[in-house]
């Protein structure tokens, strides 16, 4: 089997490179049959990847030890949920997702565009063609994930505990998603390049798949903030790691592209820019990749000694020089067919939030690469922590959901301060309201920066709200609909527009919670015995007695020993129970005994969090084993060859010692006001952006239309 | 204004806010930063980030406490790590951890929560490095 998964992957390669080849000479020469054969070679592509993937996952799910990866990262007791996202939290197995998402997201968009773009599509196939076989050849000549051992050992290793969540399995393939969907822009462009084909047709036709991998970008990165929150028991969301910012350099950069390319399409200006941005958004999806492949940054997620990594960078390289050669020399090609009027327009704004998110992605940049630039520079390695980054990313952040609720309301070309408040003077009201509100009777003067932020947020959904009001009055007054109707209505025959503003109140929640959180958030951190109490935001929290579990933890992560607590929580006229716990995975260290074994492997936190619109209330413990380290060496020397169910029920008698006898535990309590409106932002962001993706009726009646007339025509020019 | 003019003067503001942010942003990092040091090179007076593996055998809870040693990534010297606050999942005796810091008497004394470790080395591709 694993030599059928090898071959696929040669074969692939060869495919690969035989659809950039055939494709370019079809273009170069004009025989359409060879670049036909380049588009097709590419859904073979697909076909041969998606086998792969296949034949692997079933190895996953057969518990095939002999494949190095299935012994590397899963075992028998793996849950099945974990076995069949196992493959993903490996390097070779990430490569081979990344593939396969990029045949499947490639062979969909040269299906769709095969009667449209003729002059482009062919180099955009070899653009593809090319990626698709660099991470083809990346696993044919240095990371094969079909590597089988010679004897393959009756247990593997199991997958990592900290990836054992719901979030961290479905957070990898997303963040790929949107790497990858950004491939497919990015191909075209280069191609329009090639061309000289420089107007907003592949604009046009790639505008959708630009949203759809941002969408996937974006959601990948709330999943790794909620797991963040909720696995890796420090209690916060977003650290400004290298990985981190990673992922959300090309967001920002893509973010922008979705906003510039509407200044393309509607004035035909800004095509450098856009054609920058996108090759720009690529390459930093690019290096999210190698700095996670890497390791050349220290971080949570840094892989230790990659294989790989050179190969990345000189790839990174070419894709910078090969952008920046095309770019330049097809510059006067990329002249704007408009001029900006004033900078009182709609496309100034779009500018100035282009800038602010360009800012914002080299800000994070500057403070990744930090360690790297200043062992350049001074010889020492040095870092900027997560203060440096909120004090620089605060103001622009301002900034930007400042232009959020501005620049929608913006005619385009030109408009005068007095149209401008005529619609703003309402949403401004509402901001000036909430902050008065909110210095009457709330302390959220203590943090400036939040304060201004909350006045912000309002302002934005008071625009937003505004106009959607706007906008189902005139309905209804021109229609006679009722309310819901003439709402729905609106917003599906003008969805980009009202799918943007969906999008804009989303992140405008997701910045509410950001700005309640990180400013008025309340910790603590004790150590209690059974019955002890603390309090923290107003809640009486009492450690009511100890648990500890075997076998089968409550969310499900297969950890064989699971310590806890029971915890009373009293207060704000409520009354529950918070039951926080620690796993404890066995470890196949020869070294240590056949007790001790279980305890000190992996150890994760089982966050307890209770959630609430007003507030979460986090709970995490870490229970004090070191009570039991005398009666579990002494079991290590007395039952070391003892059979398996003997040492089960020794360490049922350990786990019974625990519970009955606790030492005090040490824990964690978070109060974080309004943090749950950062993944409800988020979901408003993501249903907002499917609207503006979803093709509108007459889109697809205005398509259906002039493919009939096309036929009609060359029908007429035959006879 | 003619449009050369206008052209120009938008250049120079750009430029200007280009160069503005620029100078902000090496001036702040430079001065917000914080070396990466390994135990052998770190001394009192200064704070730093130290990077190093936890020695085995080394770690001891002392109430809140978590006391432990650090030792150069590729050598022997090391340093005692007096610690407070959240432990990362992953701490272990043999893993790579970073921590800031300052050195008191002898001791590393860490700041709160400041403790990171790198991801276990069952990542890792190559088993003979870890």
């Amino acid at each position: 089997m694993a030599g059928v998964g090898s071959a696929c992957l040669a074969v692939a390669l060869l495919t690969a490179a035989y659809a950039a080849g055939a494709s370019l000479y079809g273009a170069r020469t004009g025989r359409r049959e060879w670049v036909t054969s380049g588009r097709r070679a590419i859904y073979c592509v697909a076909g041969l990847c998606v086998t792969a993937f296949a034949l692997l996952e079933s190895a996953f799910l057969r518990s095939d030890f002999s494949f190095a990866l299935v012994a590397e990262g899963s075992s028998t007791s793996t849950p099945t949920f974990y076995k069949v996202t196992a493959l993903w939290a490996t390097q070779d197995g990430s490569l081979l997702l990344w593939a396969t998402l990029l045949s499947l997201f490639a062979s969909a968009v040269l299906f769709l565009t095969r009667r449209s773009l003729r002059d482009i599509a062919p180099y955009a196939t070899a653009v593809l063609g090319v990626i698709a076989g660099f991470f083809l050849l990346l696993m044919v000549g240095w990371e094969n994930p079909f590597d089988t051992l010679a004897t393959p050992p009756a247990e593997g290793a199991g997958l990592n505990p900290l990836l054992r969540h719901p979030a961290m399995m479905i957070h990898p393939p997303m963040l790929y998603t949107g790497y990858v969907g950004f491939s497919v822009p990015f191909a075209f462009a280069i191609g329009a390049l090639v061309t000289r084909r420089t107007g907003a047709d592949w604009v046009r036709a790639t505008r959708r798949f630009a949203l759809i991998a941002w969408i996937f970008l974006g959601t990948g990165i709330m999943l790794g903030a909620l797991w963040s929150y909720t696995e890796l028991g420090w209690g916060g969301y977003w650290a400004w790691d290298p990985v981190e910012n990673a992922s959300l350099m090309p967001w920002l950069v893509g973010t922008a592209f979705l906003h510039s390319i509407m200044v393309q399409e509607k004035r035909g200006m800004l095509k450098v820019w856009n054609v920058s941005l996108i090759c720009a958004t690529f390459t930093l999806a690019l290096l999210g990749t190698f700095l996670v492949r890497s390791g050349i940054l220290d971080s949570i997620h840094a892989f230790g000694a990659s294989t790989i990594g050179v190969q990345f960078l000189v790839f990174i390289g070419l894709v910078i020089a090969l952008s920046a050669t095309l770019i330049i020399s097809r510059l006067p090609y990329l002249r704007t067919e408009a001029k900006l009027d004033s900078l009182l327009s709609r496309e100034a704004f779009f500018l100035l939030n282009n800038l602010v998110l360009v800012g914002l992605c080299l800000v994070i940049m500057w403070g990744t690469f930090f360690p790297l630039i200043s062992e350049l520079i001074t010889g020492t390695e040095a870092s900027v922590g997560p203060p440096w980054f909120n004090r620089l990313v605060t103001p622009l952040a301002l900034v930007l959901v400042l232009l959020a609720g501005i620049g929608p309301v913006l005619a385009w070309r030109r408009f005068t301060p007095a149209a401008l408040w005529r619609v703003a003077w309402v949403p401004v009201a509402v901001a000036g309201a909430t902050l008065v509100l909110l210095l009457a009777f709330t302390d959220a003067a203590d943090s400036p920066p939040s304060l201004a932020m909350f006045c912000l947020v309002a302002f934005v959904l008071a625009v937003v709200g505004q106009e959607l009001w706007r906008g189902t009055v005139a309905r209804r007054t021109m229609t006679g609909e009722s309310w819901p109707r003439a709402l729905a209505r609106l917003t599906g025959r003008n969805r980009r527009r009202y799918g943007g503003y969906l999008v804009h109140a989303g992140i405008a929640v997701l910045f509410l919670g950001v700005a309640a959180s990180s400013a008025f958030v309340q910790q603590r951190d004790v150590r209690l015995r059974p019955g002890q109490s603390f309090g923290v935001d107003g809640y009486q929290v009492t450690y009511r007695q100890a648990t500890a579990k075997l076998g089968g933890d409550s969310s499900g992560t297969g950890a064989p020993i699971a310590f806890g607590a029971i915890l009373d929580v009293r207060g704000k006229g409520k009354h529950f129970v918070m039951r926080p716990s620690r796993n404890y995975y066995a470890t196949t260290d020869p070294t240590l005994g056949a007790i001790s074994r279980f305890f000190e492997g992996e150890a994760t936190s089982e966050v307890d969090v209770r959630w609430g619109l007003r507030r979460d209330l986090w709970m995490a413990i870490r229970p004090d084993i070191g009570s039991l380290q005398g009666p579990i060496r002494e079991a290590d020397r007395k039952f070391a060859d003892s059979p398996t169910d003997v040492q089960a029920f020794i360490i049922a008698a350990l786990a019974d010692r625990y519970r009955s006898n606790p030492p005090p535990a040490a824990f964690r309590a978070i109060a974080s006001p309004l943090v749950l409106w950062i993944w409800i932002g988020g979901g408003i962001v993501v249903l907002g952006a499917l609207v503006a993706a979803w093709p509108s009726p007459e889109a697809r009646l205005r398509r259906m239309r002039s493919l009939y007339s096309a036929r009609l025509g060359r029908e007429l020019s035959r006879a | 204004m003619d449009p050369s003019r206008k052209r120009k003067l938008r250049l120079v503001v750009a430029l200007t806010a280009a160069v503005l942010l620029a100078t902000a942003l090496i001036y702040t990092s430079f001065s917000a930063s914080t070396e990466a040091s390994k135990p052998s090179q770190i001394k009192p007076g200064r704070s730093y980030d130290l990077t190093g593996k936890v020695v085995n055998g080394s770690v001891s809870h002392r109430g809140d406490q978590l006391r432990f040693r650090v030792r150069d990534r590729d050598g022997t010297a090391s340093v005692p790590v007096s610690y407070t606050g959240v432990v990362p999942d992953p701490f272990r005796e043999g893993r790579e951890v970073i921590v800031s810091g300052e050195l008191e008497r002898g001791t590393f004394v860490a700041e709160r929560d400041s403790l990171v470790t790198k991801c276990p080395s069952k990542f890792t591709k190559d088993k003979q490095s870890s």
